[in-house]
């Protein structure tokens, strides 16, 4: 497919003005470039020094990347306090979530814990109650683990058709991060368990006191009582100082500002598991306990914010999880999912982590339905839209795993859209 | 010692080694590291706030549904409507019976809630949105008797205490069903996936653009400058 020359021209003014109109969602602009900063002239950093070290104490991103930001939808609840802002997935790239960037889903606003007044109860069905200071915790057994957390509310909103144009407003309730705190099997046996305890409660300390229960075994397999993030203190947003690990289950149960954990021999049913974090289904029930975040996956670039912009030679970049084991293979299609090739995966690949896939392509300006499938190595498939819908309905509102459609348009602009 | 001795010590500290290696799989109970101290019986008190479906944790009090109109018209309705209707995009608390298998499904305390203790425990830990855990135990009672009663699941002399506790049945009690999806969803597990003309050729269904409900960037708090 190559494009008679006399086209060319005009083919890139429709590009610029598409980026232009795309500036209105988040996609990056072109900046005007400077002549004096370009060879043969030497540019006028190379002329002079920069600011010298300690200046930067904590260091942020260039002042040219300001727009790599969470964004919110503002008419999507009623007050920022209980809300959420989404991660920038089109701008990122690898497996690991600058902390900064991180989507935020709060209930009470960010709880600002003093360290020193940071206490965590343990008690309940446990031999010796126990509370620990975050010192105390400092002081166990330590590991890291890199872990994606999902939002069971990503891509909630697109359950009855294409919504929102960009897959940070569709996908960004996910990152991937290493978390370094003390496993909780370790911190249980601090207090004993007894032989009847077959769940926990974890609760909040923030003004919602977020409390949800979790079966023993899981609690003994994997989860983690993390206070760092990517080597670093957690983030107020993230919790700080402690928070709930609980690898590849839905976001609302790796509970924030994590103050008690008490040991029971039911579930309390607590109103974060009933009456929200429940999938309601066309005959009206509804599935609870849905803990499990299932395979699922995203092109991040080229996406609705991230448009193409030239033709030639392209990468097609994506990010894939599963919350039931590793991330196998990732295929995409260009025809919204007739046929499916296989994509490269690059960098690691950890139990319910983010993976980063690539497809590098030749694009010559025809209009494509690009769509991204995980699977994982319990052999999981990410199913179709409409293949949830058959079981589902489309009243879930949680746990939308179903393939994302992007269009791409001969101008290089690309939409959300449904195929059919 | 003879080369033999040393060969049989040396095969038998082998042998304790991997005992001991495999006595700490088996029996992989972490150790007691001597950290952290008791919780006394007040510290205890002051954060057990959790309540179960049987009542377990409820606290002493009572309040009635008289009593909790007045604690609502003070502290609740400017967010969840003087008849639990919301006001504008806050939480709904009453009516949405038999919408739930519906187009439009309205998600209340009378229509979904499974149990009293998730509406109570709740209200204990998060309410008044703003003001938490500012409730005494009685209008605590007292303002979830009133919901209840919005609902039509208790009567307007109504009065809620650890006791009448076993008194209420919500009528979505028996709406959930556990995780199912590895049933339910089977065919997703799939050990060939179709690669080559899984279906008919597509068309675009539906546009995202048209719904037109993006965020502006203008809308959007700037970065580090």
């Amino acid at each position: 497919m190559t494009e008679p020359t006399d086209t060319k021209q005009a083919t890139r003014r429709r590009f610029l003005v598409g980026a232009a109109g795309l500036a209105a969602t988040g996609a990056s602009t072109t900046r005007a470039e400077n002549a004096n900063n370009l060879p043969p002239n030497v540019a006028g950093w190379t002329r002079r020094l920069g600011e010298g070290v300690g200046v930067r104490a904590y260091g942020n991103p260039s002042k040219y990347e300001k727009d790599v930001i969470r964004r919110t939808v503002s008419w999507l609840t009623a007050t920022p306090e209980s809300s959420v802002s989404f991660t920038p997935l089109h701008q990122l790239d690898g497996i690991i979530t600058p902390n900064g960037l991180c989507f935020e889903r709060h209930h009470g606003g960010i709880a600002e814990i003093d360290p020193g007044d940071y206490r965590l109860m343990l008690h309940g069905m446990v031999d010796k109650p126990l509370i620990f200071t975050l010192d105390e915790l400092k002081r166990l057994p330590r590991v890291n683990k890199i872990h994606f957390l999902e939002c069971a509310a990503n891509s909630g909103m697109e359950w009855r058709g294409a919504q929102l144009n960009g897959c940070q407003y569709t996908h960004g309730m996910v990152h991937c991060l290493q978390y370094t705190g003390v496993s909780l099997k370790v911190l249980l046996a601090q207090a004993g368990l007894r032989s009847n305890a077959k769940w926990i409660m974890a609760e909040g300390g923030d003004a919602a006191a977020m409390n949800r229960s979790i079966p023993i075994e899981k609690a003994l397999e994997d989860c983690i009582v993390a206070y760092r993030m990517n080597g670093e203190m957690l983030r107020p947003e993230q919790g700080y100082p402690v928070r709930l690990v609980v690898p590849g289950w839905e976001g609302n149960i790796w509970i924030k500002w994590l103050r008690r954990l008490k040991v029971g021999d039911q579930p309390w049913f607590t109103r974060e598991e009933t009456s929200k974090y429940t999938d309601l289904l066309e005959n009206g029930k509804a599935r609870q306990f849905t803990f499990v975040m299932d395979a699922k996956s995203v092109i991040t670039s080229p996406s609705p914010q991230a448009p193409v912009k030239q033709k030639g030679f392209n990468v097609i970049s994506g990010l894939a999880w599963s919350g039931r084991g590793k991330v196998k293979r990732v295929d995409i299609s260009f025809d919204g999912g007739r046929n499916w090739r296989t994509t490269r995966i690059d960098g690691p690949v950890f139990d319910k982590a983010c993976v980063r896939f690539y497809y590098e392509f030749d694009w010559n300006g025809e209009e494509l339905l690009l769509q991204s499938r995980a699977i994982d190595d319990t052999g999981y498939v990410q199913p179709s839209k409409d293949a949830l819908r058959k079981i589902r309905g489309v009243n879930s509102i949680y746990h939308n795993n179903g393939i994302q459609t992007w269009a791409v348009k001969p101008d290089g602009e690309v939409e959300n859209v449904e195929v059919g | 010692m003879s080369r033999w001795a040393r060969l049989a010590l040396s095969v038998a500290l082998l042998f304790a080694f991997n005992a001991s290696a495999r006595a700490q799989t088996k029996n992989d109970t972490p150790r007691n590291y001597g950290i952290g101290r008791v919780a006394t019986p007040e510290q205890i008190a002051g954060w057990d706030i959790d309540i179960r479906p049987d009542g377990q944790g409820a606290p002493s009090g009572r309040g009635s549904v008289k009593d909790g109109e007045k604690v609502y018209m003070d502290k609740c309705a400017a967010c969840h409507g003087e008849f639990g209707e919301s006001a504008g995009r806050w939480p709904q608390l009453a009516q949405g019976k038999d919408t739930l298998a519906s187009h439009d499904p309205v998600k209340t305390v009378g229509s979904y809630f499974p149990y009293l203790s998730s509406v109570f425990d709740y209200i204990r830990r998060a309410m008044p949105f703003g003001d938490s855990e500012s409730l005494t135990n009685d209008e605590l009672y007292a303002v979830t008797a009133y919901v209840l009663n919005l609902n039509d699941i208790v009567d307007d002399k109504f009065v809620l205490s650890k006791e009448t506790w076993g008194k209420v049945k919500m009528p979505n009690q028996g709406g959930f069903l556990d995780d199912d999806r590895e049933k339910t969803e089977k065919t997703f597990w799939d050990p060939k996936p179709c690669m080559k003309n899984c279906r008919r050729p597509v068309k675009i269904t539906g546009h995202a653009q048209a719904i037109d409900v993006t965020p502006d960037e203008k809308t959007q708090k700037r970065g580090v400058e």
